[in-house]
């Protein structure tokens, strides 16, 4: 356990309301008639390559996109409900560009780099004009000034919002601008394509293998620099909120390759989804938290009351999150929530067929509001629940429980969003930053769009004017190896015949990572969920099944190969949550709590990231620290009471 | 309340493994799905069953899982999406069905939208539709403070009814015409209520729609299919809309 030399956070100097202005400064350029000359491969269209590919487009570059959906328009983004959060102030209730970046790093529990965070604060403001300047349709007041909503871990109204559609109507906007830039030969769109390797030459990243997955077709491509926007991993879990083809592979083969992996452990489990009804399950769907703007959270006072809800009159209604947290209430950080929830049900009171949901209740906001009140506000929320569960929400509470939802947790980058690979830089949900152990509600697309649009375009001109890049052919001996190796592997996977599905190991192991690495962690847990994919992942490499060929659509081939990263990533992330042994944000080890059963950091041993450094295969990764210094804002044990 | 009655349902489903196959519809049984499952996850059963059996499963898109990608794309019964009004395929539950029911699962078919496999078609004439004008072009780090251009909430609202279109298909799919008047409309309309939209209006319609007609989808005429198909909501009234700009597009050049 060590700092490493490779572990530089690059933090600018001068005060922290200067580091962005002064790094900008520092930064070198690159002249307009040089830019073309420079080509840039970005993987993933989400918001933060969906937004990356639309600024260097403008800018210049030759960029090559890659994703695997058939549309830049489908990445997981498109599925964000409530809202983006910015430092507007226009409500004038007290918010500034400082109480946005107190608010991140409190609500992440201290786990994050104060820079990087006072940054994204700082581009916040900015994000809301681009977006705006683009046409997303925004709340509006009745004046025609943008509306805002407040969300968990603040106690004040600084999410922008576009109903609840506001990931679809951000990442549209980005789509647009991204496809105008296709339109002017600037952006080179290469839909369902797979990206299934890092190339790297002489220790940076210079390109990438792909795989068409119409035709099946193995290529090499070639950059200057290569950017990962590429998503999270919530789905090792299986069951999450995330859609179902995000997947760790972009990630965990840069991983491979030397990228630094950072908090992989830190998972963001959201309180209030849809709850599990059967084994046939594929996702699950998350109610927004905006909904806990208006809905109060209860569970009846008595264990095992069966009773209906709406038999169950106020006195007997334990309304516990304004109980045991009145500043806050229902808005409580996420992790706070669902650990809340989760309490409730392991005493007996939890509600519905299994016992493990709790109640979100409109009906006082029906009352005070109206039921078209409330229609406007979260109308599609309600329908959508409705048409998962068959009730209507309008008359009986909802139904919800914690489910997994985002992970904070991913590749280590330095301020300059760069990864340990020089040349690969990592945006998005994909990159370990700014969110240190939990996220706060609406601020994952504000980091998408931030990262995207204000600061990986600042990087990539700096290191691209610092940097000797002589050409790379795909003749060039790294490439032809990380072609084999690729091809290696998909023929691996359809020769094995084995008689398993992909999806019955990957359910096997979300089971495994939801019961030890999920909302409560512990050490003998942990150790033996370790052994338990070890012997998961041997099975898998011995008796899968993967029908069909690998020159055509093959969405069985696909599975497989994401699975199988998930085998190994999920082994990392137990790992990880064993060595860090304290309570903070998302991540909660029950051997580490306060005598109230809130989470207790320790300070003293785990005031760092940890970026855990790929030793290959059979090998333990070694763990290295990156700590963080908390110079404006004190470390102090979070109260939401 | 979620009932776990289980069920079995018959399925005609229609299979084509590649461009060229003339394609055919195969005949299964489904048996012992739950009653709250969704239509995708009842797929999911038929392919794990078929895939146990070392036949290939059926290819069909998919990925939000709950009605807002516009990944999920197919005719169920001869509807986008199925018969529930405003819901895809993955947001259908089998409660909407009964046990022992006869479903036809077939791809969108329209000739902008060629068969890649079984149920997954190519839709990529929408990108390219797009980048022919759906947007404003604004670069980056050019925008105004956002409240300096106030939008009406009258306004701000109806572009947001146009931009809740998830670009799946289901109104080509519907259209006996296989037209795509109702997804053009939708950006088309989404921009024309902004005041951000303005200077390109005229430009964009008139693109968007040259490219319409180049990438063969079919005429429009008429016949709302396409607005009753569709998940969103998306009004009939944006199509009168495009033809209003379409007019004042040609008078000004
Ligand atoms: C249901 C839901 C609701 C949410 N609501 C909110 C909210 O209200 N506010 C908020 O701030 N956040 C919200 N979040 C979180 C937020 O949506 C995500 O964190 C964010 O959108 C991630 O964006 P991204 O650009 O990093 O990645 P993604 O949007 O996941 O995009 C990943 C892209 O990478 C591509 N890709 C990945 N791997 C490969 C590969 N190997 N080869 C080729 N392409 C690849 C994909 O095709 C895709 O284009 C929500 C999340 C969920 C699940
Ligand atoms: S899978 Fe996304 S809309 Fe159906």
């Amino acid at each position: 356990m060590s700092t490493h030399p490779r572990l530089d956070s690059k933090i600018p100097s001068g005060d922290v309301e200067k580091k962005w202005s002064n790094r900008k400064f520092e930064n070198k350029l690159v002249n307009p008639a040089n830019r073309r000359k420079h080509t840039v491969i970005i993987v993933g269209a989400g918001l933060a390559g969906g937004s990356a590919s639309a600024s260097l487009g403008e800018a210049g570059y030759r960029v090559k996109l890659f994703v695997y959906h058939d549309s830049p328009r489908r990445a997981h983004s498109i599925a964000a409900q409530g809202g983006i959060n910015a430092a507007k102030n226009y409500q004038n209730d007290g918010d500034s560009i400082y109480r946005l970046f107190y608010d991140t790093i409190k609500g992440g529990d201290f786990r994050a780099r104060e820079a990087n965070v006072y940054r994204l604060a700082e581009v916040s403001v900015n994000i809301i004009d681009q977006c705006a300047a683009q046409g997303v349709p925004f709340a509006r007041e009745y004046s025609g000034y943008l509306s805002n909503r407040s969300f968990g871990g603040s106690q004040l109204q600084r999410t922008f919002y576009a109903r609840g559609q506001t990931g679809q109507q951000l990442l549209l906007g980005a789509y647009g601008s991204l496809m105008r830039q296709v339109e002017e030969k600037n952006v080179e769109l290469f839909a369902f394509h797979e990206m299934l390797d890092v190339i790297v030459v002489d220790g940076k990243a210079r390109g990438i293998v792909v795989r068409n997955l119409r035709t099946g077709e193995i290529t090499t491509h070639t950059a200057d620099v290569v950017i990962l926007g590429t998503g999270g991993y919530g789905n090792v879990f299986y069951l999450s909120t995330n859609a179902k083809k995000s997947n760790c592979t972009a990630a965990w083969r840069a991983y491979k390759k030397g990228a630094f992996f950072g908090n992989p452990c830190f998972t963001q489990i959201h309180p209030t989804c849809v709850p599990v009804s059967g084994d046939y399950q594929s996702k699950l769907t998350l109610m927004s938290e905006s909904l806990r703007n208006d809905g109060r959270v209860w569970v009846p006072k008595a264990k095992g009351d069966k009773r209906s809800p709406k038999d169950i009159p106020e006195s007997e209604r334990d309304y516990y999150l304004e109980r045991i947290y009145p500043a806050f209430g229902n808005l409580v950080p996420r992790d706070v929530a669902s650990r809340a929830a989760k309490a409730m049900c392991d005493k007996g009171q939890g509600v519905g067929e299994t016992g493990l949901a709790v109640y979100l209740d409109f009906g006082d906001a029906v009352k005070r509001i109206g039921k078209d009140g409330v229609a406007k506000k979260y109308g599609n929320l309600f329908e959508m629940y409705e048409k998962i569960t068959g009730d209507d929400p309008y008359e009986v509470p909802m139904r919800i429980y914690p489910a997994v939802h985002y992970t904070m947790g991913g590749l280590w980058v330095d301020y300059n969003l760069q990864s340990t690979i020089p040349g690969l830089f990592v945006i998005g949900e994909a990159n370990f930053s700014d969110h240190g152990a939990n996220r706060l509600g609406a601020s994952a697309l504000m980091q998408g769009l931030a990262d995207g649009y204000f600061v990986v375009p600042y990087s990539i001109a700096n290191y691209l004017g610092g940097e000797k890049l002589p050409p790379v052919s795909t003749d060039h001996d790294a490439c032809k190896a990380a072609l084999a190796d690729v091809k290696g592997r998909v023929q691996k996977f359809l020769s094995i015949k084995g008689k398993q599905t992909a999806d019955s190991f990957h359910r096997r192991l979300g089971k495994i990572m939801w019961d030890e690495c999920g909302m409560a962690r512990n050490r003998a847990g942990l150790t033996k969920a370790i052994a338990d994919i070890q012997k998961l992942r041997e099975e898998f490499w011995s008796d899968l099944f993967v029908p069909g060929t690998g020159e055509e659509l093959n969405q069985e081939l696909e599975k497989a190969g994401r699975v199988a990263d998930f085998l190994e990533l999920g082994e990392l992330m137990c790992r990880d949550a064993l060595e860090r042994e304290e309570s903070c944000g998302g991540h909660f080890r029950e051997e580490y709590q306060t005598p109230e059963g809130e989470a207790l950091r320790n300070d003293e041993k785990f005031t760092h990231v940890a970026a855990w450094e790929y030793q290959g295969d059979g090998k333990t990764p070694a763990r290295h620290q990156e700590e963080l210094k908390f110079d404006y804002i004190h470390l102090a044990q979070r109260s939401y009471k | 309340m979620t009932t776990s009655k289980q069920m079995t349902l018959k399925l005609k489903v229609w299979r084509q493994k590649n461009a060229k196959d003339q394609g055919r519809f195969v005949d299964y049984t489904v048996e012992g799905v739950n009653q709250a499952a969704s239509f995708l996850e009842m797929l999911d059963v038929l392919n794990e069953q078929l895939i146990r059996k070392g036949e290939e499963p059926v290819a069909f898109d998919h990925d939000c899982r709950e009605g807002i990608c516009g990944s999920c794309a197919m005719m169920i019964n001869g509807c986008a999406h199925g018969d529930m009004p405003r819901t895809t395929a993955c947001q259908l539950h089998l409660r909407h069905f009964n046990d022992g029911d006869t479903i036809v699962i077939e791809p969108w078919r329209a000739r902008a939208f060629p068969i890649i496999k079984d149920l997954v078609v190519d839709r990529s004439a929408f990108d390219r539709i797009i980048s022919a004008g759906g947007y404003v072009s604004t670069n980056v780090g050019n925008a105004p403070e956002a409240n300096s251009i106030p939008v009406p909430q009258q306004d701000a609202e109806a572009a947001m009814d146009a931009a809740a279109c998830i670009g799946c298909g289901a109104c080509v799919a519907q259209c006996k015409n296989a037209s795509a008047m109702l997804f053009v409309s939708a950006k088309v309309s989404q921009m024309a209520h902004l005041p951000q939209g303005q200077p390109e209006r005229a430009r964009r319609a008139r693109n968007m729609v040259a490219q319409m007609d180049k990438e063969k989808f079919g005429a429009c005429s008429n016949t709302g299919a396409c607005e009753a198909a569709c998940p969103k909501g998306i009004k009939l009234t944006n199509i009168a809309l495009l033809n209003r700009e379409l007019a004042r597009a040609q008078v000004k050049s």
